[in-house]
């Protein structure tokens, strides 16, 4: 068997079920690992032993443990802090939350903890998971594990940091526009944005409700497809959750790749992306064309909208889903004030960092009477113009393929003085967030620095088991995903 | 005054009858302790999202179809977007752009609310449109020493926005218009029509201009919670609104409050407070469809409406367009009515319906109670009047048993008839009996009667009557008595 710490979950599962390891065990090995190495990564913000040790010994006592339908029972797992957890403090980076303690699970939190997995705890993110590179969070920066000068990328970088070093076999992360899948090749992992619906949204913190989607991070596809199985489903308190029948989503990860077809957008495949991502995407891709896979190229014209309009988009939605943020009913409220109008300024100028005020003043102007038109408006036509791009792109190819980030991980401060560099860190991801469909990230070499090249696919909607076949197939004959930093061993 | 023509619009918020809350599953029961019935849906904890009551939708469906409107086939949910202290989203989750229901009608009778004798006239109002809604909490200001105190429970509550064209040109008409739609929303069980606990309650919009002449700018009367205050409300902004033009000064558009003891109104927030709501849709909830197999199976469950059943009452029982319209003020009273036919017969329908109107109403205003409160069932006033009609008892009889039977002295007219010996006396062996005795004894009035003096006859009849404590048949005594008297 592999290490424990580098195990894939189907391998810890059976060893669980064997009562070769115990939850309690597994749980005790990544505690100890996360108290002795998260202190220079800052990927946990909040923990609690007891608790965890308390879920472990259950899931060792509950029956789930090597039963068929429950094959994650007893595998521990951390959670991106945007989900509220009963009993856990659930901050979303922010201070305007760091004293706030759920009452009530998200539905994510429910699904994994009713498939046996115990909570490691809770892991750093941007606030309100704005920002691709975790500098934003009111609890201070994620380190990257392959170069701790680097940022492990965001929002879900604290999820993606863990992973990495080996603190946590898997995460939960959300991805708005990129932030599963950027901080998943930033770090060198696997991490899934379902198809929007999927996964219920249910008592995950709203940044931008039309584009917000939880997925699962973890070292493979395999992995993720796992997780995957035991996050999504309908969920009646999501109204914007799909009926439909539960899938398996491990179901075509052994079948060939014989005939697959793969399209690379014109667009994605032009200036914008450093030579390292190049060289290691197009490898992958030929790595591709040996498993059997023929690449065609399609074009995304209007892919070139995606940043302006999803930064009038998600903006406007995040100044309404804030307004809840108000300092009358939980959260942070300023000492002192004069009146209401105070309150609601002071407590709010305190409770909020700099990125998550930029966006609620951006959003509040792209609504104001006389812009709306000019900006919502607009922005959701070219919404509809982007998807629409990808319904012809998919008449000719299965799943589109090109590169997660245009750039591997770039050093602390370097973009978060120009907001608009750091938002264009997400031009390949936020088209597929723009027009719901399902993309991951996987690891697909190294580039400048030593640091991990993420390939991006993206597959037609609910096309998330072809992905995984995809990602998988190539993780049988590539084993970038099973590295990990030298220094962390 | 017929110098300035006054223009009224109203919009309605009606507090639905629905269980749940509109987005949540909290009960909407009024008078719990404060925030027992708000969940975390209701208090906006972080990660929370709004489902559809379907309830709701029922509800806006049946309104549209009473009111003739068109239903949506699909419809939107927005944000609008403040902050206050009982808003616990920062938003409250309206319709905006496409609402549930759009146009429609209610006709109101103008100039002749309470008057029989008098021509009243139909009038359409204009519905603009009709919108589901959340309603927010409440903010209290007292007893909190220099703090407020906000209670959820009606935070989510459901609500249906009525908004009618600038149709009405009086307070009169106004009021004419709100009763009858709070009489309807009661009449398809929409909500309960209670004003006191704000389930029904009124923003009126008023401006005045010269006949024919552009519309003057309005001012919003907001929160009008009674009729009367409606009325005195809308007659004193008019009044203050024609002084001021008089007076050279142009209107301002406002948002004003009425207040009750003073009976006037005042300024609240001027056109430049007014909020940018920011509406959008809102991404939480998908557009509401309404298909056409829904509307046919709520239509299918709609009580008769008060117009239909006016038209038939007068057809069928030969009510008169007053009577019908009285009958059918509430449902309850139609109900009420209908329930009393079915058991007396159509033939009685008439009679029915003067009982109700006259008897049975005096009584429950007296006692200040509602028609569905009646200690006299439907079945029982039935009972009573078949008595009249088979000649049983006389009309004066029938109001003693009336007043029995409210008094609970016996469960029908039958058997308070027979304990109390009421029945007519109709052998006109004995009937002839009594007035030979009464003419016997009243030999001054024969006389009176005898020299000319009609007056004389009646009280002939008066005295028999009371000698057989009146229980004999008024028409065969005055008919024998004639005879008697040759007359």
């Amino acid at each position: 068997m592999t290490d424990l710490i580098n195990a894939p979950l189907r391998e810890l599962s059976a060893a669980l079920a064997a009562r070769k390891l115990s939850a309690v065990e597994l749980a005790t090995l990544f505690l100890d690992r996360i108290d002795r190495l998260n202190p220079g990564f800052n990927a946990f913000i909040a923990q609690d032993r007891e608790q965890t040790l308390a879920q472990a010994r259950a899931a060792d006592a509950s029956g789930k443990v090597g039963a068929r339908d429950t094959p994650l029972a007893g595998i521990p797992l951390a959670h991106k802090d945007i989900f509220c957890t009963r009993g856990w403090r659930t901050s979303c980076g922010s201070h305007m939350l760091e004293n706030f303690v759920s009452p009530y699970d998200a539905h994510v939190v429910e699904r994994l903890a009713g498939a046996g997995m115990v909570t490691l705890g809770k892991l750093n993110m941007d606030e309100f998971a704005m920002g691709s590179s975790n500098e934003t969070s009111y609890f201070g920066p994620v380190k990257n594990p392959w170069d701790t000068a680097r940022v492990p990328g965001g929002s879900s970088g604290g999820s993606a940091a863990a992973i990495a070093a080996r603190l946590t076999p898997a995460a939960t992360g959300t991805d708005t526009g990129g932030s599963i899948r950027q901080p998943a090749a930033l770090c060198g992992l696997t991490g899934l944005k379902p198809t929007y619906g999927a996964v219920s949204r249910y008592g995950m913190i709203a940044f931008a409700s039309s584009l917000d989607q939880a997925g699962p991070m973890a070292k493979s596809a395999e992995d993720c497809a796992l997780l995957l199985n035991a996050m999504a489903g309908f969920d009646a308190r999501d109204s914007t959750s799909l009926e439909r029948p539960a899938e398996d989503y491990t179901r075509d990860l052994e079948q060939p790749l014989a005939g697959l077809r793969i399209g690379m957008p014109r667009e994605f495949f032009g200036d914008g992306m450093d030579a390292d991502v190049r060289a290691a995407v197009e490898a992958a891709l030929a790595e591709y064309r040996k498993l059997g896979a023929t690449t065609v190229e399609v074009s995304l014209p209007n892919s070139g909208l995606s940043v302006p309009a999803y930064y009038v988009i998600a903006p406007a939605e995040a100044s309404s889903n804030l307004s809840r943020f108000d300092g009358v009913r939980y959260g942070y409220r300023a000492p002192e004030y004069t009146d209401l109008n105070d309150m609601y300024s002071k407590s709010r100028a305190q409770g909020f960092g700099a990125e998550v005020k930029r966006r609620i003043l951006i959003g509040t102007y792209v609504l104001s009477h006389g812009y709306y038109d000019a900006y919502y408006l607009k922005a959701q036509k070219i919404r509809r113009l982007i998807a629409a791009d990808f319904v012809e792109a998919f008449k000719q190819c299965d799943v589109i393929m090109g590169p997660t980030s245009p750039s591997v991980a770039f050093a602390f401060g370097a973009k978060s003085a120009d907001p608009v560099q750091m938002y264009l860190s997400d031009i390949y991801t936020i088209s597929t967030n723009l027009a719901g469909l399902p993309g991951m990230s996987l690891p697909c070499g190294f580039g400048q620095g030593g640091m991990p090249v993420g390939l991006q696919i993206i597959g037609s909607w609910f096309g998330e088991a072809k992905m995984l076949q995809a990602a998988h197939q190539y993780q049988k004959a590539a084993d970038w995903h099973t590295r990990m930093p030298e220094n962390l061993k | 005054m017929s110098q300035w023509e006054v223009v009224i619009g109203l919009e309605t918020h009606a507090q639905l009858r629905t269980k749940s809350k509109i987005f949540s599953g909290s009960s909407t029961a009024f008078g719990a302790d404060p925030n027992v019935q708000a969940n975390a849906v209701d208090i906006a904890l972080p990660g929370v999202l709004p489902v559809l009551n379907r309830e709701a939708v029922v509800c806006a469906i049946k309104f549209g179809l009473a009111v003739g409107a068109t239903i949506a086939p699909r419809s939107v949910f927005a944000r609008k977007n403040y902050f206050y202290p009982d808003l616990p989203k920062g938003y409250q989750i309206s319709q905006f752009e496409v609402p549930v229901v759009q146009g429609g009608g209610l006709a109101i009778k103008v100039g002749a609310a309470n008057d029989p004798n008098a021509t009243a006239t139909d009038k359409q109002v204009r519905l603009t449109r009709a919108h589901l809604e959340e309603d927010a909490g409440k903010s209290l200001h007292e007893d909190f020493h220099g703090r407020s105190g906000i209670d959820l429970n009606r935070a989510g509550t459901p609500l249906l926005e009525i908004v009618t064209e600038p149709d009405m040109r009086s307070s009169a008409e106004a009021v004419a218009y709100a009763r009858a739609l709070h009489a309807l929303v009661q009449w398809i069980g929409i909500c309960d029509g209670n004003m006191q606990e704000g389930s029904f309650r009124c923003d009126a919009n008023v401006s005045v201009r010269r006949p024919g002449g552009p519309l003057g700018t309005r001012r919003e009367i907001k929160n009008l919670n009674s009729f009367r205050f409606m009325q005195q409300a809308i007659d004193f902004e008019v009044q203050w609104q024609i002084n001021e033009i008089t007076e050279g000064r142009a209107i301002q558009q406002a948002t004003v409050l009425f207040d009750p003891d003073t009976g006037t109104t005042r300024a609240m927030r001027s056109k430049e407070d007014a909020h940018d709501y920011r509406y959008f849709p809102d991404p939480d909830l998908l557009p509401l469809e309404i298909g056409p197999d829904w509307i046919a199976e709520v239509k299918s469950g709609m009580p008769e409406l008060p117009q239909a059943m006016q038209a038939r009452f007068h057809a069928e029982y030969g009510l008169s367009a007053y009577d019908a319209t009285i009958v059918t003020a509430s449902f309850s009273m139609a109900d009420y009515f209908v329930t009393a036919v079915a058991s007396a017969g159509a033939a009685n329908a008439k009679t029915i319906a003067n009982w109700i109107m006259g008897e049975l109403a005096a009584r429950l205003n007296k006692s200040d109670m509602p028609i569905e409160a009646s200690p006299i069932a439907a079945a029982q006033l039935a009972g009573l009047i078949q008595r009249i009609a088979d000649n049983t008892i006389s009309n004066n009889i029938a109001k003693k048993v009336f007043e029995a039977l409210w008094n609970g002295e016996g469960s029908s007219a039958d058997e308070i008839i027979d304990k109390q010996g009421l029945k007519q006396i109709t052998d006109s062996g004995a009937i002839e009996k009594i007035i030979d005795e009464v003419l016997a004894t009243n030999q001054k009035s024969v006389e009176e009667f005898r020299s000319g003096k009609e007056k004389a006859f009646n009280a002939l009849v008066g005295q028999a009557m009371k000698a057989t404590r009146g229980k004999a048949n008024p028409q065969q005594v005055t008919d024998l008595l004639k005879k008697k008297l040759g007359a």
